[in-house]
């Protein structure tokens, strides 16, 4: 008995601990005041209205949307190809590429950040959009790779080769065959790299140029350089958004798959 | 004629020009820059500079302090959450991973300026006095931003453990205390490895926090870097690689000694989901 209060107090002690400071921006994006613990009046949208007429946000709102996307889009390209090419190759090809696709990985974001920095002004490549896009790939793509490998190694190899004999072309074998084969492994690698690019910071400040701004570099300018900011009780409504944006994605996500092995028992 | 066939191996060669370019051109880079000075002439002298100006030392040592000191405070939070969530025999411990993991996707930055509120309402309240910590203040969010990344390596080793090695030791006579420092533990290390790998190195880098609660006044190595890509001097991008290099090594040889860069290394992003 003791151990169960024990277990249960401590799940909720730390659940507490990580939903207030959320569940707090989001009771104040319906007030208007501008600062968190002094409740002005009433409940009302003010601050959604603020959110909704601040081109500025709103503008870095598409910019990440839109570079989620195209370099999620990019990455899962890139990677799946590239694990499929790779992947069929000599072993030591394989091997060597694999263990270079793992370097953006482990190394902290900031030094992938500068050497791609390095490596745009080298090659005299200004920063744009482009080069912001070209970040982001880097960032995204080894995530692509390492979860489409495993499918490739779980498919049967026969499957291609019988597609072969059978007489589709190397071209059709592969979108008839081997892509519908790991594409669960495509689809988790896609929608791992748009959490990463969305959530992304240091990579977008280095590579950026500077009349584009992300969520991100938006967030951070007005709350780490500027306290005094004015966008700051607009951006509780954002947080706010996107808190229950998450929330209707986990239960759609928590519903279908419970769907799933119901149909599968 | 055989070369000019479509191939499976082709879909490799975009990918090997890709990661040629802008993963091993740009490591190159950085060894380039942190060895030569402005005139592209060999030199030391980038190292020296980092080394040897006292402040830089200090900023290291606050780097790696903070870092340590969040990465502890995870795992002391984040360990007992795992245990109890493997634990559980509820159909609904799924739910309740789900609820611990799903702050990680809300945006960071936007989580930390989260955790800046409520530490300026409690100010406000009189309870906290912000201007007083900004230690603290970078260490609970650290530790607030970090915390989802440390509770799910855990809790992936602690549920594989074959639960006949439990008990067999509580068959041999060991008490549940006994049994959990021996066996328990020893065997769900591997987890907290990868946590710490997953916490630790981030902490040291992720200045967005330490600017944010440290309110400028907190300095990590990430801090170093980044003024040194913004000042914009003609020496300036050859320190800020010489600081990126010392970084990049000290990652990899704690790589090499976690035995992190062998196969396992897919776990890394395979955790977020």
């Amino acid at each position: 008995m003791v151990k169960k209060i024990l277990s249960a107090s401590i799940i909720w002690l730390v659940l507490a601990l990580l939903y207030i400071p959320v569940l707090l921006l989001v009771v104040y994006s319906f007030n208007a005041s501008s600062e968190i613990g002094i409740w002005s009046s009433e409940w009302n949208l003010s601050l959604y209205k603020m959110l909704f007429s601040d081109e500025k946000i709103l503008s870095a709102i598409k910019t990440t949307l839109l570079l989620a996307i195209s370099s999620a889009t990019i990455s899962t390209i890139l990677g799946t190809a590239g694990a499929i090419g790779l992947y069929y190759s000599r072993k030591r090809t394989f091997k060597i590429f694999n263990i270079v696709t793992q370097i953006p990985v482990v190394s902290a974001d900031i030094v992938t950040a500068v050497a791609i920095a390095l490596t745009c002004s080298i090659l005299l490549f200004p920063r744009t959009y482009a080069s912001l896009l070209i970040g982001h790939v880097v960032l995204c793509f080894p995530f692509v790779f390492t979860s489409v490998v495993p499918k490739l190694k779980q498919m049967d190899p026969n499957l291609y080769e019988a597609g072969l004999d059978l007489g589709a072309s190397p071209r059709k074998a592969l979108f008839s065959i081997v892509i519908p084969e790991i594409l669960p492994g495509i689809v988790s690698g896609f929608l791992l790299a748009i959490t990463l690019s969305l959530d992304d910071y240091v990579i977008t400040t280095f590579l950026k140029p500077s009349t584009i701004d992300t969520i991100s570099t938006y967030a951070y300018n007005a709350y780490a350089k500027n306290a005094a900011n004015t966008s700051i009780p607009a951006l509780r409504a954002l947080s706010a958004i996107v808190f229950a944006i998450i929330i209707i994605l986990v239960v759609v996500n928590f519903l279908i798959s419970n769907k799933k092995k119901k149909e599968g028992n | 004629m055989n070369a000019l066939r479509f191939s499976r191996k082709h879909l490799g060669i975009p990918y090997i020009i890709f990661l040629s370019v802008f993963v091993i051109l740009p490591l190159v880079l950085i060894v380039l820059y942190a060895f030569t000075d402005s005139e592209w002439h060999f030199t030391l002298n980038n190292f020296a500079d980092f080394f040897l100006r006292s402040g830089n030392l200090k900023v290291l040592a606050i780097s790696f302090g903070l870092a340590l000191l969040t990465t502890v405070i995870c795992i002391l939070i984040a360990y007992p959450v795992a245990y109890v969530l493997a634990q559980s025999k509820l159909k609904a411990s799924g739910i309740y991973l789900l609820l611990f993991i799903l702050p990680m996707w809300i945006n960071f930055v936007l989580r930390t300026a989260a955790v800046k509120e409520l530490l300026y309402m409690l100010d406000g309240l009189g309870i906290y006095d912000v201007s007083e910590n900004y230690f603290l203040s970078t260490i609970i969010g650290m530790v607030y931003d970090y915390l989802p990344f440390s509770i799910l390596p855990i809790y992936t080793v602690l549920i594989k453990i074959d639960k006949s090695a439990i008990e067999a030791s509580m068959d041999l006579g060991a008490n549940p205390v006994q049994t959990f420092f021996r066996t328990t533990l020893p065997l769900s290390m591997p987890g907290i490895m990868s946590a710490v790998t997953m916490v630790f190195l981030p902490t040291t880098t992720t200045y967005v926090i330490a600017d944010t609660l440290g309110n400028s006044k907190v300095t990590i190595i990430g801090n170093l870097i980044k003024t040194q890509f913004d000042a914009g001097t003609a020496e300036s991008w050859h320190v800020g690689s010489a600081i990126s290099l010392v970084l990049l090594v000290i990652i990899f040889a704690s790589m090499l000694f976690s035995g992190k860069l062998n196969e396992n290394d897919q776990k890394g992003g395979a955790s977020k989901w």
